[in-house]
């Protein structure tokens, strides 16, 4: 599987991300540019944490407008599978390939820490190696991870089975004020995921825990 | 010609920054303030273009990109 991994100035988890899909056998990992606009040689795409564009104006509100994303909007809508982490999230949800929003923080503050979830659901490319309740301890670092939807959104997006992760009780909590405790949701095609928490930090047996490598080894298909 | 426009949270989502200055507010005796919404205050200048079309780019670019019209409103205003 190819995969690219996207950088916008700014990026600065592209690092992280390149060098766990580097470590899987199965998956060939390329960094793309932001100006590029042609990912037809790519089965999946991973849009990085970071700052893009300094955050200006509000995260991942002005990413959505680079080149790259014509070709990204493309791929998820044919069915490629795209994982956009933490800023990558929030870029997803300002092109409209998820809904809601992410707001600030409840409590005003960035939150650098770990966080326990829970899969809600294994019926993704990104989560089909999980067991349904499992947790997963990994990281988070933002000040706008708070998920807020309208009513009629959140309902569907809990009816369709699309909260793949929820923050668990351990380490304080629900550590943004996201409604429903969501830290990662799914589209309606279920191949673009979009999370707060960091699983590219947590993929090395020296940084305190591997699970973060069950998502991306599920999205290699390795069984 | 310019226009200035206001981005605010919208009503029914919540406001973090609003609240905690809300709550600092009546902490130093503004016991009157119930409400306080944050938002950005923009200032886009345009070179020759009428009204009109100062408008219209305006309102464009409120709904492409200065405001998230899942949680934010914009108004503005056109001025000389």
């Amino acid at each position: 599987m190819r995969i690219a991994v996207i950088v916008f100035p700014g990026s600065n988890c592209d690092h992280d991300a390149y060098s766990v899909l580097k470590g899987i056998r199965q998956i060939e990992v390329h960094f793309v540019w932001h100006k590029e606009t042609d990912l037809s040689r790519y089965e999946g795409i991973v849009i990085p944490g970071g700052f893009s564009y300094g955050d200006y104006l509000r995260p991942g509100s002005i990413a959505k407008f680079s080149p790259i994303m014509t070709s990204i909007i493309e791929k998820a809508k044919n069915g490629f599978p795209v994982l956009g982490i933490c800023n990558g999230f929030q870029v997803l949800v300002e092109s409209g390939l998820l809904p809601g929003a992410l707001i600030t923080n409840k409590k005003l503050k960035f939150s650098s820490r770990p966080v326990a979830l829970i899969a809600q659901t294994t019926d993704s490319i990104f989560t089909r190696n999980l067991k349904k309740g499992e947790k997963l301890v990994m990281p988070i670092a933002h000040r706008q991870g708070n998920f807020t939807a309208d009513e009629d959104t959140l309902k569907a997006i809990r009816d369709d089975d699309r909260i793949v992760f929820t923050y668990g009780h351990e380490f304080g909590g629900n550590p943004n004020g996201s409604a429903l405790d969501i830290a990662g949701i799914l589209n309606k095609k279920r191949n673009v995921l979009g999370m707060m928490p960091h699983p590219e930090r947590a993929a090395d047996p020296l940084l305190g825990s591997t699970d973060g490598l069950k998502i991306f080894e599920s999205l290699a298909g390795i069984t | 010609m310019k226009a200035e426009i206001y981005v605010t949270c919208k009503q029914g989502i919540l406001d973090p920054e609003g609240n905690a200055v809300r709550k600092a507010l009546n902490s130093i005796g503004f016991d009157a303030v119930g409400s306080v919404r944050f938002g950005k205050y923009i200032e886009m200048e345009f070179a020759d273009v009428d009204k009109a079309e100062a408008e219209k780019l305006t309102e464009e670019a409120c709904r492409k990109l200065l405001a998230n019209q899942n949680t934010e409103t914009y108004r503005f205003e056109i001025v000389d």
